[in-house]
């Protein structure tokens, strides 16, 4: 049984209750009091499939599949706008952020969404070397859709390459192989220790 | 020699008066024009010294009538209290120099404002008397209360507490009213002082009703009588000297005498059986939020059960606005502002017991009014309690479960949910006795269908609940809804019955703790009025006038105006059908010294005379001198301070215009008018207080009987062959500062392009 299936048998129509168990800060979706000034502050908001306020209310709804399939957590630029707005002192870039995580490890992203391709990029990039190799996040961006249009797209931010390799931005050594941190072992125990508490309070919450 | 009249006035120069305006020449107005020989000057009359001038002639037998011209009216009242003489102001300071520009050209003019604000005082004194008490006082500490419910019962236990007897008397069998059901009640205390916002621990909980300790709290107190199962049967009398007749149902009748009385009869549950829509009557699992309370009370913690078949609720939906907020027939319009923390309350309930039962608030706007009201509605969401946007539009039950349709208002999508159980957010409809001008309506109504609803609803009228014998009806006037009428921001107790307050949700809808507030604050007028009223001082807003109206039987035609128009019902009719003052009833307004045809009704301090003789007194040049007159009758509550408010803000005022207070625009005798416009008069505006639903005059109805008054003006006008824009009724606020002084400089501006009024001789 998949994970997401685990957890519709566990959570049975109270939606609510598993955001509240698994999605960070998710206890605190039942005190949003549906006032709106989330949305009205999000300036992404209109590009939104459901700005916030929504997705609070279809968690309240039951509205599972809607929600964790939706693009629209993956949309937050995490500019606080609404945050610092909301009345009742919801953390909801937080929130947006730990919805998004959650439909991940459920497997539910809706495919070639951008920012949660970036999102893997960026994670894949990162775990190599304990560091973010720029000139291989940049090429792996550009080709993320294909080869034809990574070179468009290359071609087109040339100046700006050249400009990051003036300045000693990027290295275009960097392309073989690249830095590590120091402690590169040291790095992936630490990591490897954080998916470790990750996964056991998983269990303890999930499936 | 006791009654001779000894006149003296005295002119501050202070305040810039001096040096703007010519003193000399005042004080020459003053004792050649204004026949006032004893007039002194003083360059700064509030001072203790200036207070003293004044002091020591009144002590030395040496003046009986007084003008001072000086400032506004309004400004230094405490130093020039001089409540053992009669007195006049002439307003020179916010009245001329400040409304006026300075300089050589304006000098002329200015000079000739004051010199008409003196003449003006000086005629107004001649005609003042000080007023004395009628001797109708009485001290009567004893109030009654009516409505036995939370309302009542904590307006007793304050007057108690502040020493006063009360008869306490309750439709019911016993205390509570319709609170009596409550399992708990919505918390009266927000979180903890120092608790952070946005943490939510400590959040108010729902609390005990507090309604058994009211009563027993009741019980012990020697000060308080009860009557169970009470009607009043027959109220007569005024503040200070009420009697009321308290019948129960066993048959017997004690007639009590009272100083005043609160009403506090709060409300009845809205009847759900309007609410077809919602299945309620057709299956016992739909109930109102009444109703829920007793279901809760008799589980008294343990599982709720439904109605139909006594099964556990698991799950239960709240249908806030049931029948509320609504323009359908049948329906409230209002909101009655308790049912939406009632409902979370409710919600409560069953989360306490059941964590897991399914509770769904379905509302449109969540109101949760109240220093608790927000920090209780984050309780019931910690308490899982699912707050849902939606309007519901149907219950269907349907295979042993209830069905609830409503549309989700963020989602904006129709939909549906299922419920054992389904609770009525029902509103207030407030206990009240018949509207007493309901009868007046059906006879003055102007068209055949106009009578026929005016009649229906005399037909549907309730019982009375004080059997006033005043002649103009048995019960309290209403305003909107039903509701007994109070003035929500300026004077919320006050009723047109003077020395009756209404308490509690029978003036407007209301939760518990705010009912409970408005008692202690309705028991406080009360205790005021029964104090004022032994006196024989007026009530508000003329608390501490010793005047009252009396009336010259002579020349009284026994037309009736007066006690018709009367806002206050306060006269009655005696057996030779005249007029018969109810002296503690009167608010002192003049409305009825208005309304005399004959004008045979005045006050010791306020007459026909006294303002009539200032208008006559203004210097009228001809109507060849370019200069204009124009009079202004300003309401004393608002338009007048707003003019003098206008003064400080440095606004400008037309020189022409020349000012007269009165105490309302209800005061305000047609036969002014027709003398002013007679001896010259280019122009007249009156200024009275917004009027009807939202009224803001301080009689309530004064303003609005002005109104229709002087709708007839322009009658007056066309007889005298002079243009309808000479006169003109303004209603003015008092934040209305700018405009107040535009209206006046407005009709300066008319006169300019109509020309001036033939009528000058
Ligand atoms: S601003 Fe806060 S309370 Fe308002 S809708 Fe958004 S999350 Fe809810
Ligand atoms: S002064 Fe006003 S309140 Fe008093 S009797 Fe006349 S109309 Fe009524
Ligand atoms: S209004 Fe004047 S004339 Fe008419 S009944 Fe009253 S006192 Fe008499």
């Amino acid at each position: 049984m998949s994970t997401n299936q685990a957890m519709v048998e566990k959570y049975r129509n109270n939606f609510l209750k598993e955001v509240e168990a698994n999605v960070e800060e998710g206890e605190w979706v039942k005190m949003c009091m549906q006032c709106g000034v989330c949305s009205g502050s999000c300036p992404l908001g209109k590009f939104w499939d459901h700005p916030p306020q929504e997705i609070f209310m279809m968690i309240r709804a039951g509205k599972r599949d809607e929600v964790l399939t939706s693009s629209s957590m993956w949309m937050c630029t995490s500019c606080y706008n609404c945050i610092v707005r909301c009345p009742r002192e919801l953390p909801i870039t937080h929130i947006m952020h730990g919805l998004a995580h959650y439909a991940k490890r459920l497997g539910l992203v809706p495919q070639n969404q951008p920012t949660a391709k970036f999102a893997q990029l960026f994670w894949d990039n990162l775990m190599k070397k304990g560091r973010v190799n720029e000139l291989k996040l940049g090429m792996a961006l550009y080709f993320m859709n294909g080869f034809g249009e990574g070179v468009k797209v290359a071609m087109k931010n040339q100046k700006l390459g050249m400009n990051m390799m003036k300045t000693g931005r990027m290295n275009p050594m960097e392309i073989l192989g690249g830095h590590a941190v120091k402690d590169l072992g040291g790095f992936h125990k630490v990591m490897k220790k954080a998916q470790e508490l990750e996964d056991a309070r998983i269990a303890k919450h999930g499936a | 020699m006791a009654d001779e009249k000894k006149f003296a006035g005295y002119i501050c120069t202070g305040c810039g008066i001096g040096e703007r305006l010519d003193a000399k020449q005042l004080q020459s107005v003053m004792t050649r024009e204004g026949k006032i020989a004893n007039c002194k000057q003083h360059e700064m009359l509030c001072s203790a010294e200036g207070v003293k001038l004044i002091r020591d002639d009144i002590d030395a037998g040496n003046a009986t009538h007084i003008v001072i011209a000086a400032c506004s009216r309004r400004a230094k009242v405490e130093a020039f209290s001089f409540t053992d003489v009669a007195m006049s102001r002439a307003n020179l300071r916010e009245g001329v120099i400040w409304l006026r520009p300075e300089g050589d050209e304006h000098q002329e003019t200015t000079q000739e404002m004051a010199d008409d604000y003196i003449r003006m005082a000086c005629a107004e004194v001649k005609f003042l008397k000080v007023p004395k008490p009628s001797g109708e006082q009485a001290l009567n500490k004893t109030l009654l209360v009516v409505g036995g419910g939370v309302t009542g019962m904590t307006s007793a236990l304050e007057a108690a507490k502040a020493g006063y007897p009360v008869h306490l008397a309750a439709e019911e069998g016993r205390l509570g009213g319709v609170w009596a059901d409550l399992y708990k009640r919505v918390p009266f205390r927000a979180a903890a002082l120092g608790v952070p916002n946005g943490r939510d621990v400590d959040l108010p909980q729902p609390e005990d009703p507090g309604i058994d300790a009211m009563i027993a709290e009741i019980e012990a107190s020697p000060l308080i009588t009860v009557h169970l199962n009470a009607k009043i049967t027959r109220t007569s009398g005024a503040p200070g000297r009420f009697a009321a007749d308290i019948s129960t149902e066993s048959g017997g009748t004690v007639t009590e005498n009272f100083g005043a009385i609160v009403q506090a009869t709060d409300f009845k549950p809205y009847d759900a059986n309007q609410l077809p829509e919602f299945a309620y009557g057709k299956t016992p699992d739909v109930v109102t939020n009444f109703e829920l309370e007793k279901l809760a009370k008799a589980a008294n913690g343990g599982p709720l059960k439904r109605p139909s078949d006594g099964k556990e609720v698991k799950s239960v939906a709240f249908i806030q606005c049931a029948g509320q907020r609504s323009t359908k027939p049948g329906h409230l319009p209002y909101c009655s502002g308790f049912c939406c923390t009632e409902s979370i309350k409710q919600a409560m309930y069953f989360k306490a017991q059941n964590p897991g039962c399914d509770t769904t608030v379905l509302f449109d706007d969540l109101r949760t009014p109240g220093a608790a009201g927000e920090d209780f509605y984050r309780s019931g969401q910690q308490a899982m309690v699912t707050f849902t946007k939606g309007k519901a539009s149907e219950v269907v039950s349907a295979g042993g479960s209830l069905k609830v349709k409503f549309k989700d208002l963020i989602l904006n999508e129709d939909t549906e949910m299922e419920a054992d159980l389904v609770v009525l957010a029902t509103g207030q409809v407030p206990h009240v006795g018949p509207d007493p001008y309901a009868q007046l309506a059906v006879d003055m109504a102007e068209t055949e269908e106009e009578k026929a609803a005016a009649r229906k609803k005399l037909e549907v009228a309730p019982p009375s609940i004080l059997n006033l014998d005043y002649r103009q009806g048995t019960d309290l006037p209403q305003l909107k809804h039903g509701f007994v009428d109070s003035h929500f921001i300026c004077f919320p107790y006050e009723t047109r019955r003077t020395g009756i307050y209404a308490a509690g949700p029978v003036r407007r809808p209301m939760d518990m703790k705010q009912a409970i507030e408005d008692a202690v604050g309705a028991t406080m007028k009360a205790i005021q009025a029964a104090e004022n009223a032994a006196r024989g001082s007026g009530a508000h807003p003329r608390v501490g006038d010793l005047s009252y109206p009396s009336f010259r039987k002579e020349g009284c035609t026994q037309c009736k105006r007066c006690t018709v128009e009367c806002p206050f019902g306060a006269i009655n009719e005696d057996e030779q059908r005249y007029p018969q003052f109810n002296e503690s009833r009167c608010r002192r307004c003049g409305t009825c010294m208005g309304a005399c045809p004959v004008r045979v009704i005045s006050f010791e301090n306020y007459s026909i005379d006294t303002v009539g003789q200032q208008i006559k007194a203004v210097d009228m040049p001809d109507e060849f001198s370019e200069k204009p007159r124009i009079l202004a009758l300003a309401c004393e509550n608002d338009a007048y301070p707003a003019l003098d408010m206008a003064a400080m803000a440095g606004e400008r005022l037309s020189p022409f215009a020349r000012v007269v207070p009165v105490r309302c625009l209800g005061s305000v005798s047609l036969s002014w008018i027709t003398d002013a416009l007679n001896s010259g008069y280019d122009g007249i505006v009156l200024m009275g207080c917004r009027r009807d639903d939202d009224y803001q005059c301080h009689f309530v109805r004064g303003s609005a009987m002005a109104a229709e008054r002087l709708s007839k003006v322009g009658d007056t006008l066309q007889q005298l062959n002079l243009e309808v824009e000479r006169v003109q009724v303004f209603e003015v606020a008092i934040t209305d500062i700018k405009r107040a002084a535009q209206l006046i400089n407005d009709m300066a501006a008319t006169v300019e392009k109509i020309g001036m009024s033939p009528f000058k001789f």
